[in-house]
């Protein structure tokens, strides 16, 4: 009997089945948990029924969500944000856990650090209290966000029950265009198949323009996975996959990682394998992207016009397109590239590593920003590796503030927000209504099309202005 | 927490799509503990005049019924203790968020999902009869509209299993006990490299 072809998705799920129920609910085993400072809910679950952690050595606790962007040589200032940031280090420290804080050399947000530290492997079950968790299955690995509860469950017995989603594969083949990026790639797929497009599914992106892609941008791609619906996005692992794993501090070492490099050449989707489901996209097709709206589902062409809610046939769909456009102040029918910006922000869990830096620097060399704007790095070695290549020179001397890595104005619970009203050009993953503040309006685009935004002050075509 | 298992109470309509769970709960409230009681956190920005979670007809509604894609966004738990602690007890939509689902039923905040038509139709009665109640009925799976009528829909055994009992899943698991060490032992030659040796 010849064994049924199964995608990369079945073979990791497979391998993970610890007991089944007669319902079909599977006991996975979890292979990383990853906690930040919004993990006191679940520790005091765990402690409150006096349970400890199952296994604390493929736990590890990493400050990210509250750390300041500004210097860090004095204490954090606001009470309460300080208190997240030691309960995170207390609660590691009595569980035994390896902590990554405020001052440890290799911090930055967690979705940014453990690929960059070897913690992130193929064909490992990743658990984090956070939904942008999507992120590392850009390895191979099915990684996704729970809740505290869930959390408060892998703390004790290191397994989670879940039902064993659909699959949706996206095929994009083709050559992505110059100055587009793996953001404009994944914006592309969320406007096609919407924010809940792939709601109960795990993706699995394939084809041409993927396989070409950095490990930095199939991180992007896999991170915004959740704003397509999907729990869990992932990318067969290949040798670029391997070449960026080998050396890292935590990664297998020598004949293990030999070993393991043959387990995970094992892992891509058979040929013949099945999905429910199965999308193809141009690469060549595919324009820098902004969002106009509330919803990631807003992507489009820079070059397109504002909608009309007028054209939509639906009343309750067009009302929710007003409401929409009222939020962000804008007029039907207005180019995107008339609309103007109070400021930028370059950073995040989807765009704050090294390589979309550098698309950003390239823009702005040699340019001034009209408006003010933060960068903030992924991590202290991605803002190492920033100012050794003077990345860090040309964002000053463009007039935006250099920040220290964390997660900063994408989500505002350090304090970094976008003022109400203002208009912010941003790299991040999320334009939902008060995401960057209280009536913030938030456009999203990848760091090129940023930093082209900064320069001229309002939404731009970055092919338009090119890059040193 | 607490079981739920058959619910008759005023439900109230939200004809927005892509409600996310920064909007049920803004982010500068999950620093708070629970003992804070989240109720009043709930949808904090959006509370502008003709909200209808604030229109008197329709208080102590513990069953909202909205549009597509409800509580996607950050997994943060938040989102449900706000919508529990304000006295919801289920919500109706055409989809949910897959984490807010995952989390609502771990707090015994029911979800159930309907066809986008039926959940129209069925914030349109609401618009019209405010303050109106609708039935729902765990067991044996049915929700039943002002006008009477009933709509039948699906739920995960588990869930619904959970839910009824009020059942907490780590005590659940932990009979699987020796599974998961018989697993855990023979992963050790499986995957020797899974426990990282540096520090």
């Amino acid at each position: 009997m010849t064994e049924q072809p199964r995608s990369l998705f079945e073979k990791v799920w497979d391998a993970h089945v610890v007991a089944t129920r007669p319902d079909g609910q599977a006991l996975l085993a979890i292979d990383r948990h990853f906690l930040h400072e919004g993990s006191f809910h679940a520790f005091g679950m765990i402690d409150h029924a006096n349970r400890s952690v199952r296994r604390p050595e493929l736990t590890f606790a990493v400050a990210d969500h509250y750390v300041p962007s500004h210097s860090r040589a004095k204490p954090i200032a606001d009470p309460e944000i300080a208190n997240m940031v030691t309960m995170l280090e207390a609660n590691a420290g009595r569980h035994g856990l390896r902590h990554f804080g405020l001052h440890d050399p290799a911090q930055g947000i967690v979705h940014v650090l453990a690929p960059e530290q070897g913690l992130t492997l193929p064909g490992l079950t990743i658990v984090c209290g956070d939904s942008h968790t999507s992120t590392h299955g850009a390895f191979g690995a099915l990684a996704f966000g729970i809740g505290a509860t869930e959390v408060s469950h892998v703390l004790a017995t290191q397994t989670l029950w879940q039902r064993r989603p659909k699959t949706t594969r996206i095929t994009v083949d083709g050559a992505l265009g110059a100055h587009v990026t793996a953001k404009d790639l994944i914006l592309a797929v969320i406007g096609a198949i919407g924010a809940d497009g792939a709601a109960g599914h795990v993706i699995e992106y394939a084809g041409s323009a993927i396989r070409a892609l950095s490990m930095e941008g199939r991180l992007t791609v896999c991170n915004m996975s959740i704003e397509a619906g999907a729990r869990a996005g992932m990318i067969a692992p290949d040798d670029t996959t391997f070449a960026w794993i080998e050396g890292r501090h935590y990664a297998p070492k020598g004949e293990m990682f030999d070993r393991a490099v043959a387990h995970w050449r094992t892992l891509p989707s058979d040929p013949g394998a099945v999905f429910d489901r199965e999308v193809t996209l141009d690469a060549a097709a595919i324009a820098p992207s902004v969002t106009w709206g509330t919803s990631p589902e807003t992507a489009v062409p820079v070059t397109a016009a504002v909608p009309d809610p007028g054209a939509e046939a639906d009343p309750v769909r067009a009302g929710q397109m007003r409401k929409m456009l009222d939020y962000m102040g804008l007029t039907p029918g207005m180019a995107l590239e008339d609309v103007a910006i109070d400021r930028v922000f370059i950073g995040s869990c989807t765009n704050a590593r090294l390589e979309d830096l550098r698309a950003a620097a390239a823009v702005l060399r040699g340019r001034r920003a009209v408006v003010p704007g933060l960068v903030v790095p992924g991590s202290v070695p991605v803002r190492q590796q920033a100012e050794a290549e003077g990345l860090d020179r040309v964002f000053i001397d463009a007039g935006l503030e250099w920040g220290q890595p964390g997660c900063s104005m994408c989500v505002g619970i350090n304090g970094d927000l976008v003022p109400a009203g203002e208009r912010c050009a941003s790299t991040t993953n999320r334009n939902f209504p008060g995401r960057q503040g209280p009536n913030a309006r938030t456009h999203l685009m990848s760091p090129a099309m940023a930093a082209a935004a900064a320069a001229t002050g309002k939404l731009t075509d970055v092919r338009k202005l090119g890059a040193s | 927490m607490d079981p739920f298992v058959t619910l008759t109470a005023p439900a109230v309509p939200l004809d927005i799509a892509n409600i996310d769970t920064d909007q049920l709960l803004p982010a500068r409230f999950l620093k708070k503990p629970r003992s804070a009681g989240y109720g009043n956190f709930l949808f904090h920005d959006e509370r502008k005049p003709g909200f209808p979670l604030d229109v008197p007809a329709y208080t102590g509604a513990a069953v909202l019924v909205t549009d597509r894609n409800f509580g996607c966004g950050s997994s943060r738990e938040g989102a449900v203790y706000a919508l529990v602690d304000a006295g919801f007890r289920c919500v109706v939509a055409p989809s949910f968020g897959d984490i807010f689902a995952a989390n609502a039923a771990k707090n015994g905040l029911l979800t159930v999902t309907l066809p986008e038509d039926a959940v129209a139709a069925l914030r349109r009665q609401l618009q019209e009869t405010p303050g109106a109640t609708v039935t729902v009925d765990l067991p044996a799976q049915t929700l039943t509209a002002p006008d009477g009528g009933a709509l039948s829909f699906a739920i995960d055994p588990f869930k619904k299993e959970c839910l009824i009992e009020g059942l907490d899943d780590v005590a659940l698991t932990l009979r699987h006990q020796d599974a998961i060490d018989a697993f855990d032992r023979a992963d050790v030659t499986a995957r020797p490299w899974l426990v990282p040796d540096a520090r």
